[in-house]
């Protein structure tokens, strides 16, 4: 690991300026798995860290609102998971939560950083001697030709084809929250489906904040819809694992009739993916085995395969049906 | 460098123990007024923090992590390295009395916290917690190596509420691998002390 220099930050205000003063080299650190975990393998490389974890009145789930529900950025992913109103009101939101990591780094893992945890690409967080154009642009991708089983389907491009690994912002892009970001120039709400970029000719730039911006919170807006909801989830293994496929559905129902479908896949797209086409497809039908797989196919329109992954576009598929059907019996 | 005292507690050296002696600057904390000689950055940075009950000062590079500073410097080796990435849940101690992979918690965060290990588990006379007795009665180890992690992710899953079922214990202990494969042992043995230690 390179030495680094580390300060506590007292005020979010004072961490912005820090971060923003401090160039390319400084960083945020929070609960510290994403980030901490890099630097042991040399793949981030800061000089400068600011410690964020301390800030005060950031943690909190504040449920009461008539509006929306707001989540403070240092809130742990276990605590919201486990939040009764989560469970009962957005139970995407908190399975999405709880069915990631273990319940270990969910204690330590905040909101905020689980918005930009980085990709698990074995390419990119291997270093030298692979390829990677996010690690070092310019440098070419060592997947693409090289084994693709867990790569993206979904908004790749020549240059990466890296997935975006969370679980909690396929749930946030269903329910079109946003994020309440504070930078250097002052403070902005932005939709969390607008938080993520694909990769394009740039994947080193992975999101849309702006060089020292840092995440306050994340508002979702209340909604009926919320409770005929799921986020499921589909491993190698059980538990413990990332997602070779996921979707966040919810559904708003009249009688055996589709209202509204909210429908968003995960672990096969380079950003958070929310599947519109679906959506409208599924508008006015009646749910059964064909038109919840149609709907399935419609998420996965357009997934280009590589070489060990077109196995999961009917994963994909199946996923999305499967999510369909357990969020009917919560309507 | 450490040596064991009578009490079988690890004894720190004056050489990395330091009790705000000065001679290392401390945390920089933003916007404060404390801290920072002479403007620069530390180099080195002082946590203070509560392991199994007793206060301890150290000076750490701050790449340390939690584990390393448990292990090579207070001389606490219960908890061990697996993976160092946070997959293996070898290193399991609580903070605050939450579970916490001690290899991806910065040391340095640490300060002013409370940390448990497997050396702070059992009973001031030495009785064994009823999880490490329970591991024992069902034999829930083979090499032991990730014993310690087990045992303590367990301990916080009964306390947490997550082991009413077996099914629920497989998915809150899923961070804790066992290469030996000693998990129907371990599900017994959480089952069996998870009742005990609702009684008590």
């Amino acid at each position: 690991m390179q030495p680094f220099s580390y300060t506590r930050a007292r005020t979010a205000e004072d961490a912005v300026r820090a971060v923003a003063g401090g160039g390319q080299g400084a960083r945020f650190i929070a609960g510290g798995t994403t980030l901490y975990d890099l630097m042991k393998l040399n793949v981030e490389t800061p000089d400068r860290v600011i410690d964020i974890s301390r800030l005060k009145d950031l943690d909190r789930i504040e449920t009461g609102g008539r509006g929306e529900l707001v989540f403070g950025a240092l809130a742990r992913m276990s605590d919201v998971a486990a939040h009764p109103q989560i469970v009962a009101e957005y139970p995407a939101i908190s399975e999405s939560l709880w069915r990631a990591a273990s319940q270990q780094l969910r204690n330590m893992a905040t909101l905020g950083g689980n918005l930009l945890q980085r990709t698990r690409c074995a390419y990119f967080r291997g270093g030298e001697p692979f390829a990677c154009n996010k690690r070092k642009p310019g440098s070419g991708c060592a997947a693409q030709g090289g084994i693709d089983r867990g790569h993206a389907l979904l908004g790749g491009s020549d240059a990466c084809i890296a997935v975006y690994p969370g679980d909690m912002a396929i749930a946030l892009v269903a329910f079109d929250a946003r994020i309440d970001v504070l930078g250097p120039d002052g403070a902005r709400t932005i939709a969390v489906e607008e938080l993520h970029r694909e990769p394009g000719a740039t994947p080193n730039v992975e999101t849309t904040l702006r060089p020292g911006e840092l995440i306050l919170r994340i508002r979702v807006p209340r909604t009926a819809i919320g409770r005929a909801s799921t986020y499921h989830k589909i491993r190698d293994r059980e538990s413990y694992a990332f997602a070779l496929a996921s979707a966040a559905v919810a559904l708003d129902m009249d009688g055996e009739t589709v209202r509204q479908a909210r429908i968003a896949i995960g672990g096969l797209a380079t950003r958070p993916w929310r599947a519109r086409a679906a959506e409208q497809f599924l508008a006015g039908k009646t749910l059964t085995p064909r038109t919840t797989r149609e709907a399935g196919d419609t998420a996965l329109e357009g997934a280009k395969p590589g070489h060990n992954n077109a196995f999961r576009i009917e994963l994909g598929a199946r996923t999305v049906a499967d999510a369909l059907m357990i969020a009917r019996q919560r309507a | 460098m450490s040596v064991w005292n009578m009490n079988n507690e690890p004894e720190i050296s004056r050489r990395s123990l330091l009790e705000g002696t000065g001679a290392v600057a401390a945390v920089t904390v933003l916007g404060a007024d404390i801290g920072e000689a002479g403007g620069e950055e530390a180099e080195h940075v002082t946590v203070t923090l509560t392991v199994n009950g007793h206060t301890r000062s150290v000076a750490i590079d701050p790449r340390t992590s939690l584990l390393d500073l448990l292990r090579d410097r207070l001389a606490l080796t219960g908890a061990k390295k697996g993976c160092d990435h946070g997959q293996c849940g070898a290193c399991t101690v609580h903070l605050d009395g939450r579970r916490v992979v001690s290899c991806l918690t910065p040391a340095v965060q640490t300060d002013g916290r409370a940390v448990t290990t497997i050396e702070g588990l059992a009973g001031p006379g030495g009785e064994l917690h009823p999880m490490q007795q329970a591991f024992i009665d069902h034999d829930a180890l083979q090499c032991g190596y990730c014993t310690p992690g087990q045992i303590m992710a367990a301990v916080a899953c009964v306390q947490e509420g997550h082991a009413n079922s077996p099914e629920q214990i497989r998915e809150y202990m899923s961070g804790n691998i066992c290469r030996c494969g000693a998990y129907v042992g371990i599900v017994a043995a959480i089952q069996d002390a998870a009742a005990r230690m609702r009684r008590t």
